[in-house]
């Protein structure tokens, strides 16, 4: 399912003026492709990723998923919540992973928060641990982790229920070069087996030879029109 | 509760910590609110388990607050009570302290409460005894190493124990002694003005009797036999001691488990932020948060009355311990709410995590 963000803006108030955080972002991500976003720091890219996830509700535009618009100024908090739950994957700047959950408790949490057992998604949980290469850290918690085996498990938990749009936020901002190309590798490659329409954040465009298409953010706006990379 | 209770898991220290401290406090209030009941007990019981609904107390002045120290009823107030309708029976009883004494080389001196009944009356368990008797509990004729035949001497009065009774009544701490009202005139019935029949007027009502219309008439003040307590002066002062303790045992438990709770919702801020992101909602995780202060505190203060229940029980032979549903169950559950309302408040400030800082790095 397609991922549609339509003239998108986000305003904040700031003193006696507004910030213009995102301004009039019109964007097509296709189902089973990555598209990364790129700009400097304070561009606005994680505005827009957290407009698209529902975090922040937009000042204008709206954001579809396929012909369904799903997320408008006026959706609600909890509407937001249920939404991210049941149709999208999202995967932090840091892991965030909860410390006292093991790598499979960190994929099974998401059947319990749908009022189901979590082993009803163990195999599905374990299959996606053997995507990114940590099947056998299944039952390790976080600190017996490393950064990059932490960050793979939290693309893994985004992936969990098959999300219609998976969200990435700046997820090699912690990693080197090589461990970072393979980390955006790894993501496209999911993005399309999952056939999730996938939007990357990212400041270092050398680790995005593998996404499907760029887009850059500048002041909150695009620029120009979107590349294939 | 699946992030709770791995919570608890991981963190078992920072929450066996906490566990410890509710349980010691629960010993605490379970042990104090046995010791309060049996103080209770030992200070009025003779007063409340009577088989009366009311007493009539004659005070100096009407309205004046009944105390049995200075209470004292007349033959023309008995007799008046009697004929109030509504009532079914009026008894005078007399209420000294005073001395008992054994006879023999060994002859001991105890303490006791002498109750003054007319012979036959059931206020005397088995019937009030005749002039020249005395019925003693099992507690006085224990103390006092005296059986059912032996001579007595109350106040200097000799008088000959007819029974020993299994009732534990008491009144002030000391073991209550029945004799007949007549002898009760000897040894209790002390202080000028017109010679006193009894300190009160026990009565037992059947219908809804004017009491206040008949206090007024009859220059007397009535009240429950529960609400008489408080006419035990040392009472009054030993059970508000005791109950204030009680209070802010429990009210320190709630702020030492609010504080926990706190901090503890302070310092997982960050995975509340990213549970959110996640798709959890505000009521799972509320769910969630105080499940897991329910863990805590059902758990410690289980165990806790639990070691309190049995220590008091072990100690009731040397100390005035009731163990009952109502002094041990009744403070557990008490500790139990007012810890989970600590928590409430101090996990509602989930409701104001916003999932946007998942987004920040940490």
């Amino acid at each position: 399912m397609d991922l549609h963000l339509d003239h998108l803006s986000l305003v904040y108030p700031d003193g006696d003026t507004t910030l213009t955080a995102v301004d009039d972002v019109t964007l097509t991500v296709p189902a089973g492709t990555t598209t990364a976003l790129l700009g400097p720091s304070g561009a606005g890219k994680s505005s827009l990723l957290a407009v698209a996830a529902g975090l922040t509700r937009p000042t204008t535009g709206h954001v579809a998923f396929g012909e369904e618009v799903v997320l408008t100024p006026t959706t609600g908090r909890a509407e937001a919540t249920r939404l991210r739950l049941d149709r999208i994957g999202i995967v932090f700047q840091s892991p965030q992973l909860l410390a006292s959950l093991t790598a499979l408790e960190q994929l099974e949490l998401h059947a319990h928060l749908r009022g189901r057992r979590p082993a009803s998604v163990r195999g599905e949980a374990m299959s996606l641990l053997d995507a990114v290469g940590l099947a056998d850290q299944a039952h390790r918690r976080p600190a017996h982790l490393s950064g990059g085996q932490r960050q793979r498990v939290a693309i893994a938990r985004a992936l969990v229920g098959r999300p219609d749009v998976l969200l990435v936020d700046e997820p090699t901002s912690a990693l080197d070069h090589e461990r970072g190309t393979q980390v955006v590798e790894l993501i496209t490659r999911l993005a399309r087996d999952l056939d999730a329409a996938t939007l990357l954040v990212s400041h270092d465009a050398s680790t995005l030879g593998s996404v499907d298409a760029v887009a850059h953010l500048v002041d909150g706006g695009l620029e120009g029109a979107r590349a294939a990379v | 509760m699946f992030v709770a209770l791995r919570d608890l898991r991981h963190a078992r220290g920072r929450f066996a910590l906490i566990s410890t401290v509710v349980l010691l406090v629960a010993v605490l209030v379970t042990f104090l609110s046995s010791l309060t009941a049996g103080l209770a007990r030992a200070s009025v019981s003779a007063l409340t388990d009577l088989p009366a609904d009311r007493l009539a107390f004659g005070m100096a002045a009407p309205g004046d607050k009944p105390d049995l120290t200075s209470s004292r009823v007349t033959q023309d107030q008995w007799q008046a009570w009697s004929r109030v309708p509504g009532v079914g029976d009026a008894q005078p009883l007399g209420i000294a302290t005073t001395r008992a004494t054994s006879q023999g080389d060994h002859g001991t001196t105890v303490a006791v409460t002498a109750f003054g009944v007319e012979a036959g009356s059931d206020l005397a368990p088995g019937g009030g005894p005749a002039d020249g008797q005395v019925v003693v509990t099992r507690r006085a004729a224990d103390a006092l190493s005296v059986a059912a035949g032996g001579a007595l001497a109350v106040d200097g009065a000799e008088l000959t124990v007819t029974r020993v009774v299994a009732d534990d009544a008491q009144l002030s701490h000391t073991p209550v002694v029945w004799v007949s009202l007549a002898d009760w005139q000897q040894v209790g019935a002390r202080g000028g003005g017109e010679a006193p029949l009894a300190t009160v007027v026990a009565l037992t009502t059947t219908g809804r009797a004017d009491e206040a219309s008949a206090d007024g008439a009859i220059g007397t003040t009535t009240v429950t036999t529960s609400a008489a307590r408080s006419a035990v002066s040392s009472f009054t002062a030993e059970n508000l001691s005791l109950t204030t303790m009680q209070a802010f045992l429990v009210a320190i438990s709630a702020l030492v488990v609010g504080a926990f709770f706190t901090v503890w919702t302070i310092s997982r801020q960050g995975d509340v932020a990213v549970l959110k992101a996640l798709g959890a909602s505000t009521g799972y995780l509320l769910r969630d948060a105080l499940g897991q202060a329910a863990l805590i505190l059902v758990g410690a203060v289980a165990v806790g009355a639990g070691l309190a229940a049995a220590a008091g029980s072990a100690l009731a032979a040397v100390l005035p311990m009731v163990v009952s549903p109502a002094t041990t169950l009744a403070p557990a559950a008490l500790l139990v709410v007012l810890g989970l309302v600590g928590a409430a408040a101090a996990v509602a400030r989930i409701t104001r995590t916003d999932p946007h800082a998942a987004l920040a790095a940490r």
